[in-house]
């Protein structure tokens, strides 16, 4: 009986282990080993030659040194693609549980709505959306009446909501940034929607009693929000800036330079270096928001 | 003494009333504006492309027109789709992604099924490692894996074969396809993960029902558990397809000179330029070059043409993408 259940067990291991196969081959092939010989190319100097091989010379940190201090640009835009990942993913983050509350609750058109708010998840991501800010600045770029008429379109002005806000006796930094959101309001939309899904579905799972008792209580919308929604959510929000902060390599200009070192510059050693600097960044990032942010999660369970 | 205040208390209530339901309505309005406002954010550049698309090329110049063309036209669809070389275009690109859409949805819901419902050793860790390949960026693969597609051998087989260095798969749709089937593709980690949650929340009665009335671990997979998983199902393949879609970083590592539609609007702008005057049939060689303007209008058209499959795939798909997005367990 005994070595008959033993045995199950095994089947059932052996199993899974089939199961997962597919992926076990190609993580070890196409993720663990390129993984490995990335680390290799970063301490050599590397030539392909033409016939399809390629030759590595052991030159130690050189290419590291090479990348912090010879290359021109790459600590600059590594400082600036961190720091505007800095700046905004508190915004996506806002915005993106702002709208999916404003999704979750009932009203006339919630469908078309919801349709429209998920457009940006299908249409702004890699060559479109990069060709569709190349292609609107071409258009009114050029002609003196498409810029009257890109004038005209840019009709807001965000002086008048400067002012307002700094005799609201908000600190400039605040006033700065709020001005950088509603200026880039479309860059941010863009750049949220599956951040709204994921709270969407947070949202949708928030048990419907709690916030009947609230209601009992006497609890004001405000206090609902503050004390039962946001507690609620707040593990989906360490996952939304993960997401956010990955979703941001993707069309960052440091994945286009260490692109450019490798196939355009040649120096693959040099493009491998830069990608572990990076990588290494990323991770200290990551890191740190996560022992932050985790701290101050709410789990319900 | 008692009649005034109990009036006053009425009186009192009907104010609070009356407060309340203003401020419900300002905030409904509110909500309403704010909505109106977003969505017309969103659709703005859509809809200021589907006017370029219409608009003939006299109507560049006329500063009174707003949105709505005057003279409509055909022109640049027409010019936008012979640049593009649209239809094969758009085969191609369709063909290419539907195929390493499934084979990544088949590979990432096989492997999600391991990670959710079988215990073996190094489990924890392996999964791990699945987080691990989200994590990482791309560029730090993209080196190797180039080189490796280069001289594609697994190992070895090919150089004891024939002796040669392997096969060139660069601009070939296999490095794609094989990356897929073996569910290392475009954020195939994160569809792993889907899946795992997804499958993760079933009743475990179900497989031991299917295991007492005699059904082997595969078939409950293929039988049972996979047509149940239709909301990640749709989740992972919509968002796959999309992605692959528009990819343009593996696109241009692997099939830079490849007939994709990602790689060719991002040189639409160049391709226009170059290839307008010809398609025109303006004669006059090389330093004929079409109006800067009209280029633009059907670089948009063109950029419209790209976009407008997938907008019309998410029209039938949107409602049930929104509700299994939820339903798919994507919070855990």
């Amino acid at each position: 009986m005994n070595l008959k259940r033993l045995t199950l067990t095994q089947k059932r291991s052996l199993l899974g282990i089939l199961f997962i196969m597919p992926w076990l081959l190609g993580f070890v092939f196409l993720f663990a080993t390129p993984l490995l010989q990335s680390i290799h190319f970063s301490f050599s100097d590397m030539k392909i030659a033409p016939g399809g091989g390629y030759t590595l010379d052991f030159i130690g940190w050189a290419n590291f040194k090479n990348a912090l201090s010879v290359d021109p640009n790459f600590n600059r835009i590594l400082t600036q693609s961190l720091s505007e990942m800095a700046w905004n993913v508190p915004m996506i983050l806002f915005f993106s549980l702002f709208t999916a509350t404003l999704l979750n609750t009932r009203f006339v058109g919630r469908p078309f709505a919801r349709a429209i708010f998920f457009l940006p998840v299908i249409l702004a991501s890699g060559a479109i959306a990069a060709a569709q800010t190349s292609g609107l600045i071409q258009l009114t770029g050029s002609s003196e009446i498409a810029k009257e008429l890109g004038q005209q379109q840019n009709g807001f002005d965000p002086l008048t909501l400067a002012f307002t806000l700094s005799d609201a006796g908000l600190p400039m930094w605040f006033i700065e940034y709020i001005i950088s959101a509603v200026e880039r309001i479309y860059e941010i939309i863009k750049s949220s929607g599956v951040q709204i899904l994921i709270f969407l579905a947070a949202l949708q799972s928030v048990p419907v009693s709690m916030y009947e008792v609230a209601k009992m209580e006497g609890a004001t919308a405000y206090e609902t929000f503050w004390k039962i929604t946001f507690p609620m959510v707040s593990p989906l929000i360490l996952t939304n800036i993960i997401y956010t902060i990955i979703d941001s390599f993707t069309n960052s200009q440091v994945t286009t330079a260490i692109y450019n070192t490798a196939f355009q510059a040649q120096n693959f050693g040099l493009s491998a270096a830069m990608s572990w600097i990076y990588t290494a960044v990323i991770s200290v990032v990551l890191i740190i928001v996560g022992i932050l942010v985790s701290r101050k999660v709410f789990y319900y369970n | 003494m008692k009649l005034p205040d109990l009036q006053n208390e009425a009186v009192v209530i009907q104010m609070q009333k009356a407060r309340s339901k203003t401020a419900s309505l300002l905030w409904l309005l509110f909500r309403y504006i704010l909505i109106i406002g977003i969505s017309f954010t969103i659709l703005y550049p859509i809809l200021q492309q589907l006017s370029v698309a219409f608009k003939d090329k006299t109507d560049i110049y006329n500063p009174t027109i707003y949105m709505i063309p005057v003279h409509f036209t055909m022109e640049n669809v027409r010019y936008a789709m012979a640049v593009l070389n649209y239809w094969p275009l758009l085969k191609n690109t369709l063909i290419f992604a539907a195929s390493t859409t499934l084979l990544q949805a088949a590979s990432c819901s096989l492997a999600g099924y391991g990670f959710a419902r079988f215990h073996f050793p190094g489990k924890n860790i392996l999964f791990t490692l699945v987080v691990l390949t989200i994590l990482i960026p791309s560029s730090t693969l993209m080196v190797p894996m180039y080189i490796h597609f280069r001289s594609f051998d697994l190992f070895g087989v090919i150089h004891l074969a024939t002796g040669k260095e392997g096969i060139n798969m660069l601009n070939t749709y296999g490095p794609s396809l094989i990356t897929a089937a073996l569910a290392n593709g475009l954020k195939s980690g994160l569809f792993i993960y889907i899946f795992r949650q997804f499958f993760r929340s079933m009743p475990g009665e179900i497989e031991e029902a299917a295991l007492i009335d005699g059904a082997g671990g595969i078939r409950t997979f293929f039988t049972i558990m996979l047509p149940n998983a239709v909301p990640p199902l749709i989740t992972v393949i919509l968002f796959a397809f999309v992605w692959q879609y528009n990819d343009i970083f593996y696109a241009s590592l692997f099939n830079s000179s490849s007939d994709l539609m990602s790689i060719k609007v991002s040189s639409l702008p160049a391709d226009a330029n170059q290839y307008l005057p010809g398609i025109m049939g303006l004669a006059g060689g090389e330093n004929v070059k079409v109006d800067p303007n009209q280029v633009s209008l059907i670089v948009d058209t063109g950029i419209l043409l790209a976009i407008s499959p997938l907008i019309v795939m998410y029209l039938f798909v949107q409602r049930f993408f929104v509700e299994s997005v939820e339903r798919s367990g994507v919070v855990g």
